[in-house]
């Protein structure tokens, strides 16, 4: 009842405030405000209210877009963890063979996205790239430039390639935290390798694996410079996905609003379904704690 | 069901030892009989994990053999030893409930559920574990879950030995009491042997019948808490065991008026004539005279017998106190009960001959029968 009102502490908000403002808020808002508006030029603009957003909901071409987004990211999330995990557990852990593989894993990590798409633009191709020439060579017609099937597994090849590392480098840390005492534990219980790593390594692994998917769902899901450099989107639209439709509409075709209107509703998936997951998760471990207090 | 013998036993962590120091165990030859209940004791460092583990087989011995019911063991995996581990810190599986915890050994052997089920409950109710039997292991407290990892060992009919690694370590001081009287129960109701490794006296002894004391890689005594008390066969175990530890005089030999005499910076001990026999006769230059602080009397008035002292100063721990004396140039300990008034500045201390213990290289030598050592 006695609650002292001293708004003057919002002040000392303030600075934490303009930062914000200036590094999200504001640039933000601006998309905000061309989703709503129609602009000729820069002196006609009219106002058309969630038009745009009714308009680029219902285009044909991005919602396939989207569609090829979600599947590749999917995928790329089913190969990469499943691989990182088996990775990590087949890696040494000491000795100079430990040191060697934690290099060779973080090298790719190190390759700016552009390089990785130049690498594998090379690479792949089936004339003088030492991929793409072993193939044909074993007898498939393989060539990226024309075939989309081909094209669309060369760009999840390259994700796989280019982040595995990091899934691996995660879990791999993680299973050096695991004291030795479950290991041996485990022995004396008697436990079969697939009963250490599913009570065991799995378990212990939820933290670093959260991070690991999330932040694999993201970039894959918001995947730019990697196709557009090895195949510009094609051949046809086969490897064009979120991020490039929506430059080529908002840069290429200068459609400013309904560019705006979908930025607005790619950043509101990414955020959506990173919430999901992860409330999902943690609410796993609230359960636990609830049952535990009705007990 | 298990006698564990240590046959020759010693281990070295280098590949090529050379000189002793190389030794975490030096060679020994142990029996833990089956049933009892044992304590291995010592300081950190001193060889007892490493010893438990070569045991449990977590690690293998460079030499000598580890023999069960007299088979021997070093080629056996730790998984087919019948052994079951409790570590310093609980082991549990996360995402399993209690119940899933204690019965995952038995599933592993392939147990039929309905065995299994049983067994399970039975443990879960020698261990106070019925309550929470279906919730999650993962956030239960430090006691519950040492518990849990005790109860997987208990659950298998086939193990033989349960080896306690400093199991309550970290468990809260007044649960450790609680626990501990578990152990003994469980102890007496299931007639395994146990062997619990720890470097705290109070816990091996309130847990064993007993203690094996580890240095410097050797077990150096074993007997039962009383024996290790009064009758340190080491002046490391005289010094380890009791709060305070032993008293220490290093003596040399002096001629005087009526015969030879065992002095410390001039001061003559009231050995009897056995105890001065025996130094007399030794060719050793490092003679320790050894006395409990219990064993001192202390008084303001002069007795016959005893020594005048300096007192520098008096520890009240409630249950009793602890004195600081000067004798010449030694610092003792002298330990007084509660209603015992602690003299100021001078005081007289006697010192009984039947408790004043020789030491020749750090070894006692038994004064009844002229032998080294007890046991």
């Amino acid at each position: 009842m006695n609650k002292v009102q001293n708004n003057k502490a919002w002040l000392l908000v303030l600075p934490v405030f303009l930062l914000v403002a200036f590094s999200a808020i504001i640039p933000l808002m601006t998309v905000v405000n061309y989703s709503v508006q129609d602009i000729f030029d820069q002196n006609n603009a009219y106002f058309v209210g969630l038009e745009w957003y009714q308009e680029v909901m219902s285009v044909p071409r991005l919602q396939d877009s989207l569609a090829r987004q979600f599947f590749y990211s999917g995928t790329v999330l089913l190969i990469e963890v499943p691989l990182g995990i088996c990775v990590a557990l087949m890696m040494p852990t000491r000795g100079w063979t430990a040191s060697l593989s934690l290099i060779v894993l973080a090298l790719p990590l190190l390759i700016p996205w552009n390089v990785v798409g130049t690498i594998w633009q090379i690479f792949a191709r089936s004339d003088i790239g030492l991929l793409g020439y072993v193939i044909n060579g074993i007898g498939i017609d393989y060539n990226y430039t024309n075939n989309s099937v081909d094209a669309w597994f060369t760009v999840l090849l390259m994700d796989v390639w280019h982040w595995t590392s990091l899934i691996a480098l995660l879990c791999y840390s993680g299973l050096r935290a695991i004291p030795d005492a479950y290991y041996q534990a485990a022995r004396i219980d008697r436990a079969s390798s697939w009963a250490i790593f599913r009570y065991i390594q799995l378990p212990k692994l939820q933290g670093v694996l959260i991070i690991g998917v999330l932040l694999r769902f993201m970039d894959s899901f918001m995947i730019y410079t990697e196709p557009f450099v090895l195949t510009g989107g094609g051949p046809g639209n086969s490897t064009t996905f979120l991020s490039q439709t929506l430059t080529k509409m908002a840069i290429g075709q200068f459609d400013i609003g309904p560019a705006a209107a979908f930025s607005i509703i790619y950043f509101l998936i990414v955020l959506l379904v990173s919430w999901l997951f992860f409330t999902t998760i943690t609410h796993l471990d609230k359960d636990k704690v609830k049952e535990q207090s009705h007990d | 069901m298990a006698e564990i013998h240590l046959k020759g036993l010693a281990h070295s962590y280098s590949d090529n030892p050379q000189s002793s120091a190389d030794y975490a165990i030096h060679e020994m030859e142990h029996v833990w009989h089956q049933g009892g209940a044992y304590a291995l004791l010592g300081p950190s460092g001193c060889g007892k994990s490493t010893l438990l583990n070569i045991i449990s087989g977590l690690i293998k011995p460079s030499h000598g053999s580890v023999l069960f019911d007299g088979v021997e063991v070093n080629e056996i995996a730790t998984q087919d030893r019948n052994i079951a581990q409790v570590f310093q810190f609980p082991v549990i599986y996360d995402s399993m409930t209690v119940y899933d915890n204690l019965a995952f050994p038995l599933r592993n052997m392939k147990v039929d559920k309905d065995k299994i089920d049983s067994k399970v409950k039975e443990v879960a109710h020698t261990l106070d574990l019925t309550d929470i039997l279906h919730r999650r292991a993962s956030n239960l407290s430090a006691d519950a879950k040492q518990k849990i990892s005790m109860g997987r060992g208990l659950v298998r009919d086939d193990v033989s030995a349960i080896l306690f690694d400093e199991p309550l370590t970290v468990i809260d001081p007044n649960l450790k009491w609680k626990l501990r009287r578990q152990l003994k129960q469980i102890h007496e109701r299931y007639n395994i042997t146990m062997v619990y490794v720890t470097h705290d006296q109070l816990e091996a002894s309130t847990f064993a019948d007993k203690i094996a004391l580890m240095y410097q890689g050797k077990i150096v005594q074993f007997g039962t808490p009383r024996e290790l008390f009064e009758n340190p066969n080491h002046t490391f175990v005289g010094y380890f065991i009791g709060s305070p530890g032993m008293n220490f005089l290093s003596v040399e030999k002096l001629a005087s008026g009526n015969g030879t005499e065992f002095c410390f910076d001039g001061i003559a001990l009231p050995l009897d004539s056995n105890q001065k026999k025996i130094l007399n006769d030794s060719s050793s230059s490092n003679l320790k005279v050894g006395i409990r602080p219990e064993f001192i009397q202390l008084s303001a008035v002069q007795h016959p017998e005893s020594l005048p002292c300096e007192v520098i100063h008096t520890e009240d721990l409630g249950t009793y106190k602890i004195v600081t004396v000067l004798l010449g140039q030694q610092k003792l300990k002298i330990r007084l009960g509660e209603e015992q008034q602690a003299p100021q500045k001078t005081a007289f201390a006697t010192f009984p001959s039947q408790w004043l213990k020789i030491y020749i290289d750090e070894y006692l030598v038994d004064t009844n029968s002229g032998d080294a050592g007890d046991e």
